[in-house]
């Protein structure tokens, strides 16, 4: 491993996406154990946010600006996929 | 000097993170799952991109390269579409789960239940 990828990889970014990681794993088994499907619900939005800061981090470890645009249209989009739900909860697709 | 502050800005945004996503384990219903959880990586996920801006305006003055200005440009517009759509889409949540049949467990008053019937606050 050369010296400039050992310096991208460990650097403070990326420390910080490992706990945002672990936090990701947290919410996962709530997902899963989840007793009814709103709890499964508030589970994914807050799965989402996490993932937009993980997106934003490591664009920031691995000096690549694409991954922050990524994150910008992967929180739009997820707003849409929760509406959708949160619709569908409460009237059916119609 | 700003390294120091770049470190207390990651500190602060796992921390919140992690407990977000504790308090998802921690609290007994819907409602207040959501306030927890969305609230706290909210509030987490802001300071992760006050860092990200921190380091890529440190950067731009080291290097004078363009793509930092860039990468500080789209985490604030990744944060404003953030701010927007979290707290809107939490609240979708919370009114899809109290019409669909999931009362708050533990409420003694509930306004929203005695809005949708008619009455009197």
């Amino acid at each position: 491993m050369g010296e400039e990828v050992r310096e991208m990889i460990f650097s403070e970014f990326f420390y910080g996406m490992i706990g945002v990681a672990l936090a990701g794993f947290v919410t996962l088994a709530r997902v899963m154990l989840g007793p009814s499907v709103p709890d499964r619900v508030v589970g994914v939005d807050t799965l989402n946010t996490l993932i937009v800061a993980g997106m934003i981090l490591l664009g920031a470890a691995y000096d690549r600006v694409i991954y922050i645009d990524i994150a910008i249209v992967y929180a739009l989009l997820s707003y849409i996929g929760t509406l959708i739900i949160a619709k569908y909860l409460q009237e059916g697709l119609e | 000097m700003i390294e120091i502050i770049i470190y207390a800005f990651l500190a602060v945004s796992v921390t919140f993170n992690i407990l977000g996503s504790l308090s998802l384990h921690r609290f007994s219903d819907v409602y207040t799952r959501l306030h927890g959880a969305t609230k706290c990586t909210t509030f987490g996920t802001i300071f992760v991109v006050f860092a990200v801006v921190l380091h890529s305006i440190w950067q731009l003055r080291e290097t004078n390269n363009p793509k930092y200005l860039q990468m500080a440009l789209h985490s604030i517009v990744a944060l404003i579409a953030l701010m927007l759509t979290n707290p809107t889409g939490a609240h979708a949540i919370a009114k899809a789960a109290h019409l669909s049949g999931y009362k708050p467990a533990k409420a003694v008053i509930d306004a929203y239940e005695r809005k949708i019937r008619g009455e009197a606050q």
